[in-house]
């Protein structure tokens, strides 16, 4: 039983799926710097570019750094904390829009 | 199955198969089921994640307030050669993940050769961007002017691919410390995993500092 689940813990994807996840990175940034060749409007670029950056992060987490498959404990303990103190970064966003009207930024 | 004291003792997967049974939380087992080392550098990585998050964000709230913003990255050859440096970074997350895949089969022999790659893969990226960082200042740019619009773009662009390199170059360290102790029989697979954790993040941070400070900033032609 031991050895099943050491199997199971350290083996339960194969390298195809690695070189899958690595062709998908490479597409989407492909893909990612064409919409810079093509001067597609800056906000949807933003957009775009953001959503496609969380997909690819959520890859490599996900698959090369192996979250994925580790227990549900762990991944409530690091990822939903993080992402909150991430987004609450941007509480001071809107101040840049003030600072965009003093003159020392004209 | 295996009794409370046995259970206690093990660690690692061996513990996550036997403790199945029992309580996660009823002590003396851990409830993630990794060694405290992989543990760490989760921890770490996440508090670093913070770190860049920060100067991400402070990228962008000057960049917003600001209506001189430079766009001095023309297709060719600057995002060309930073799409060639991503390319260096994803393939060399490939290549650490091979190294992990032998190490943890037991192939010893395949393990310090896709580490060495790995390097090889991280060096390639530091004399890539060691490069643009030369082309950018010999230009004009410093962290305090630039010829091309606001001031703060210099501070900033140094700052932040300054701190990316930096960890570049301390993963490329740590994983030639890995790689020797690896050779030597003094580091096992659970290292090698936990070195591979570091790289990933370094190139994870890459995916979102090539778009945001890159690829928004690419020179459409038509001055700066």
């Amino acid at each position: 039983m031991a050895a099943a689940a050491h199997e199971e813990a350290h083996e339960p994807v194969g390298m195809r799926v690695m070189y899958f996840v690595w062709i998908w990175l490479l597409a989407l940034t492909v893909f990612e710097v064409f919409l810079a060749y093509k001067q597609v409007p800056l906000h949807i670029m933003l957009v775009a570019l953001m959503g496609m950056s969380i997909v690819k992060a959520a890859l490599i987490v996900a698959y090369f750094m192996h979250l994925k498959f580790e227990r549900l404990n762990l991944v409530l303990t690091l990822i939903p904390a993080m992402v909150v103190a991430i987004l609450l970064l941007n509480t001071f966003f809107p101040d840049s829009a003030r600072l965009g009207q003093l003159a020392i930024f004209r | 199955m295996a009794n409370l004291a046995d259970v206690a003792k093990m660690t690692g997967p061996e513990a996550s198969a036997g403790t199945r049974t029992l309580s996660l939380w009823a002590g003396g087992v851990s409830p993630y089921g990794i060694p405290h080392k992989k543990l760490g550098m989760w921890l770490f990585i996440v508090s670093d994640s913070l770190t860049f998050s920060a100067l991400l964000f402070g990228y962008a709230y000057l960049r917003n307030a600001s209506a001189n913003w430079p766009h001095p990255f023309h297709m060719w050859p600057s995002i060309a050669v930073s799409t060639l440096m991503t390319f260096c970074l994803l393939s060399s997350s490939l290549t650490m993940v091979l190294a992990v895949h032998h190490a943890q089969r037991g192939n010893r022999d395949k393990v310090v050769p896709w580490l060495i790659a790995t390097m090889v893969g991280g060096i390639a990226f530091l004399v890539l961007h060691g490069n643009e960082w030369r082309v950018l200042i010999e230009e004009g740019m410093t962290p305090r002017k630039n010829p091309w619009g606001d001031a703060m773009f210099g501070g900033t662009f140094f700052t932040l691919t300054g701190m990316h390199m930096f960890h570049v170059l301390t993963g490329v360290v740590y994983l030639g410390v890995i790689a020797a102790r690896w050779a030597g029989r003094r580091s096992d697979a659970t290292d090698i995993e936990i070195s591979g954790l570091y790289w990933h993040f370094v190139d994870l941070v890459w995916m979102f500092i090539f778009p945001l400070v890159y690829l928004m900033s690419v020179n459409q032609g038509g001055g700066h």
